[in-house]
């Protein structure tokens, strides 16, 4: 049988190229400063989506949250075979925790018919992993988290390995679920070509309005709402439109989103500059690595 | 995280050098699909987006997928199980899957069978960032000119039964033309195709050395005439495998181990025919082979690349004497020739296949355009035209396939052993990748026709005017006053190879080939040399970094334009001498190897 699939995607900044030159003195990251990209385990959990597809059929609506900026990742997930996109984008859900974020897409997803919700274990900027178990919560569905292997999905029950950190459990329950996936799950495919041909064009009402803008600098709103109008039905048409939700179409609660949604504090933020200059030659021999081992318990680096 | 479309900047460089527009017109025909097709492209700048969105995909699979695999397809090779089936090693089986997924193996098929429909210059490119991440996985990816053979001359039921598959990655495609006593020489094909009753055609026969032989689709050389022998008593079929397709056997090579080559017996297949009886080999292998044949080249130039990497790396880490081996002037010059003569046959091979393009759109528009058959003078003066051009290129293609085919060959050949000597004693061990690229490299100049085949076929280009035609049109484009000495260089190199021609005409057919080499060598450096003088004068405007230099500065950078003027000079100045060598030795008329052959060489030794 085919499933439905919802894929909870994240642009996050780079932060394997975090250098001195990206960091602000408070020890925070400028995020500005690095490129933005698909967070690198959502792109694991989009693939364990595309398998599921490949193999029972289905469709695959991804979502994300953020700035307009981050429809770049959902034209990378339709370049990958994702069937339909959504921006969920509203200036109203700045500075939400993992609380408000959840509770926002929680609210985006219930608008939605699902089987499966998938989630990468965690994102590179926040490391929180939290996300996807608090949006589980919040849909009343049972959660599976840290899946490394789907094992099989049969009528309405799956069964999924998870990574329990010094083995592996596995795990059987029935639909609808949610997983969150690690990165040893697959390899991620690249970019199709023909999807690349086609999706390049897809755009979200904010980046036609953008463009329209850009093109006709004089034209007043009234104007401007027209031609988007027009050029949204034009892309519609053609597939090409990712929808764009704000936090009144997902008819949200204002007090659970961004700020006021957000109990979380943050105690303190500790500024690591690393000093040390030197670097130092190891020999590759067994001499040179016992040298080592000596140096670095007689510094308590390792005990 | 490794791109290997983004980290090569001489492919980059190119890609924005050459004139892609032009290419993508052609190819696209006027941008007519674009309405018809949501994926075609509605203009030139469009379609060079596409382009570099599926090079950089591919490159990316190619850095971060292939490449790591490539070592245990090396070691773990192919398996014919007792079924008859072939088991493909894990990392071929797993490239396969990626490749279909990324929709890049119906690469140059038209838009209606789901292809991509992308020019063979931009195939000429993948080509090269695959096989630099595997050799042995080109050998399926790189079999698209059978899917394309089947689009140029089947019936439209064939193509509407196969090509799909093909643009799906769903299936593979093997040319089966190699027989036990018919290698170079198709002409004796044996295989015999006979007609049912019912006037269906059955296979019956043995094939050897076949390329990816356990492939889903295999297209098939035999001999439908029976009473007449030569190459006009061969057509090609088509068939899939089945009870009457046995593998008999896999090939034990020294490398490409990730490649099966099997020995097929074909006990009463059936099969379809392409196209007409008895065009089997003189139309269609022949078409076949040409696209073929720069994908060798292609390959070639990936193989070279990998190891070149590997050495270059090599020879900046490795100290001996105190220094960076890369500081001593014997390995100094070893890593820059290898690294000019990579450049040389990249301009060369691209070069090609941008010709290629031109040549197949100018016969589809001979082809199709009824209008040009009008009877009005304007009509006709541009069906002339137009008939010119698609002559012009077609013999342009004609002489420069087998060039490429052959240079870029014999320079992966030599580049990946002097990268086993850059790293010394570790490049003979299998620590290294540089040996298992030198063994990848020793077919690419054998198979799709050995380099004295190649010659054979580029040489009469040579003698009859074509290449000093193509010579005399590089000629005339616009260069820098940079370059302008080079190109004075070039002209007596010309002179040179003009002189020679009359001489060896003169001698015979046998002389000719005999020094098909040194005329063919002679026409390739200096064809390389006015494209990088070419290249030395372009208007793209790019930075690339330069290594640290002997005092320790590094952080630099310099313009691609200066950076190709240097090496149009040193490739130019060095290869000067080494021409006007050549062209001596062709007019010293020495004719020993066909008189002195049995007094020096002696009987055949005794067992």
């Amino acid at each position: 049988m085919a499933y439905k699939c919802v894929v909870l995607i994240k642009q996050v900044p780079d932060t394997k190229r975090v250098t001195g030159d990206v960091m602000n003195d408070d020890g925070t990251v400028k995020r500005s400063a690095l490129p933005a990209i698909f967070n690198p385990e959502d792109l694991n959990a989009l693939e364990t989506a595309l398998e599921i597809k490949d193999r029972f059929g289905g469709h695959i609506t991804v979502i994300t949250m953020g700035l307009p900026g981050a429809a770049a990742i959902l034209r990378e997930s339709l370049y990958r075979g994702a069937d339909d996109a959504i921006l969920v984008t509203d200036r109203r859900c700045a500075a939400s925790d993992t609380l408000a974020t959840s509770y926002i897409l929680s609210c985006a997803v219930k608008k939605l018919d699902y089987d499966i919700v998938l989630c990468g274990r965690q994102a590179i900027d926040g490391d929180t992993a939290q996300v996807g178990p608090q949006l589980a919560e919040k849909l009343g569905i049972t959660q599976i988290t840290y899946v490394e292997q789907l094992i099989e999905l049969s009528s309405k029950t799956i069964t999924a390995q998870r990574n329990i950190g010094n083995g592996w459990q596995q795990v059987k329950a029935e639909l609808p679920v949610l997983l969150t996936v690690v990165g040893d799950a697959n390899e991620p495919r690249v970019a199709a070509a023909r999807k690349m041909m086609k999706y390049k064009k897809a755009s979200t009402p904010i980046e036609v309005s953008e463009q329209i803008k850009a093109e006709n600098p004089k034209a007043d709103e009234a104007e401007i709402a027209e031609l988007l109008e027009l050029r949204a039905k034009a892309l519609e048409e053609k597939g090409l439109l990712i929808k764009q939700w704000d936090l009144d179409s997902l008819e949200a609660d204002l007090a659970w989103c961004g700020m006021s949604g957000s109990p979380t504090k943050v105690h303190r933020i500790q500024s690591v500059v690393l000093a040390a200059k030197e670097s130092k030659d190891i020999h590759p021999t067994p001499d040179g690595i016992a040298d080592m081992i000596h140096e670095l318990i007689e510094e308590k680096t390792i005990a | 995280m490794a791109n290997f479309f983004r980290d090569n900047s001489d492919i980059e460089f190119l890609f924005r050098h050459i004139d892609l527009g032009s290419v993508a017109e052609a190819c696209e025909e006027g941008f007519r699909f674009a309405d018809e097709f949501e994926h075609a492209p509605g203009n030139a700048q469009e379609a060079i987006v596409n382009y570099e969105m599926v090079l950089d995909s591919l490159g990316r699979l190619s850095g971060d997928f292939i490449a790591p695999r490539a070592e245990d397809v090396d070691r773990q090779g192919n398996t014919l199980n007792e079924d008859g089936s072939v088991t493909r090693a894990k990392g071929i089986v797993e490239a396969l899957e990626k490749l279909g997924q990324a929709e890049v193996m119906g690469f140059t098929l038209p838009h209606r069978f789901g292809g991509l429909n992308f020019p063979s210059l931009i195939y000429t490119m993948a080509i090269e960032i695959v096989s630099r991440a595997d050799a042995a996985l080109m050998n399926i990816f790189g079999l698209q000119g059978i899917a394309e053979t089947i689009n140029a001359f089947a019936s439209e039921e064939i193509k509407q039964k196969y090509l799909p598959e093909f643009s799906e990655g769903r299936v593979t495609g093997a040319m089966v033309l190699t027989e036990p006593d018919a290698g170079s020489d198709l002409q004796a094909v044996k295989l015999r195709a006979y007609q049912d009753d019912e006037g269906n055609w059955i296979l019956h026969g043995v094939k050897r050395f076949i390329t990816n032989g356990c492939g889903e689709v295999l297209l098939v050389l035999a001999r439908s005439e029976s009473d007449r022998s030569g190459g006009l008593g061969l057509s090609l079929f088509v068939c899939v495998p089945g009870p009457t397709v046995h593998i008999r056997r896999l090939e034990d090579k020294l490398g490409i181990h990730g490649s099966p080559t099997c020995e097929i017996f074909f006990d009463d297949t059936p099969c379809e025919i392409i196209g007409e009886r008895q065009r089997g080999l003189v139309t269609y292998v022949m078409s076949l082979m040409n696209g073929a044949r720069i994908g060798i080249a292609g390959q070639s130039m990936g193989i070279a690349e990998a190891a070149y990497r590997v050495a270059r790396d090599y020879a900046s880490t490795r100290k001996q004497f105190g220094v960076a081996i890369e500081k001593l002037p014997a390995v100094r010059d070893m890593v820059i020739d290898m690294k000019i003569a990579i450049e040389g046959g990249r301009t060369l091979l691209y070069e090609t296949s941008r010709v290629v393009d031109m040549e197949i759109a100018y016969a589809r528009q001979l082809g199709g355009d009824s209008r040009l058959r009008g009877n009005d003078s304007e009509d006709k003066a541009k069906a002339k035209k137009l008939k010119q051009n698609s002559r012009k290129y077609k013999r342009f293609a004609a002489v420069l396939t087998p060039m490429s085919k052959y240079y870029c060959s014999e320079m992966c050949n030599s580049v990946t052993y002097d990268s086993i000597q850059v790293l010394g004693g570790s490049g003979f061990m299998r620590d290294y990748p540089v040996e298992r690229h030198a063994r990848d490299a020793r077919i690419t100049t054998i198979y799709e026709g050995t380099s004295q085949l190649q010659v054979i076929a580029a040489v009469r280009g040579v003698c009859s005017g074509t290449a000093e035609k193509f010579l005399a049109e590089l000629a005339e484009l616009d260069y820098d006053d940079e370059v302008k000495d080079l190109l004075d260089t070039l002209g007596e190199g010309r002179e040179l190879l003009k002189n020679a021609i009359p001489f060896v005409k003169e001698q015979g057919n046998d002389y000719m080939d005999l020094y098909g080499r040194a005329l063919v060598d002679i026409a390739v450096d200096l064809i390389n040399g006015y494209l990088l003088c070419g290249q030395a004068s372009t208007k793209v405007d790019m930075q690339v970094p330069v290594a640290e230099n002997a005092a320790g500065e590094n952080g630099r950078t310099v313009s691609m334009k200066e950076r190709k003027a240097m090496v149009a000079r040193r490739y130019v100045t060095k290869n000067a001498p080494k021409i006007a060598a050549l062209a001596k030795l062709i007019a010293a008329g020495d004719k020993s190897t066909f008189s002195k052959y049995e007094a020096i060489i002696g009987p055949v030794p005794a067992e």
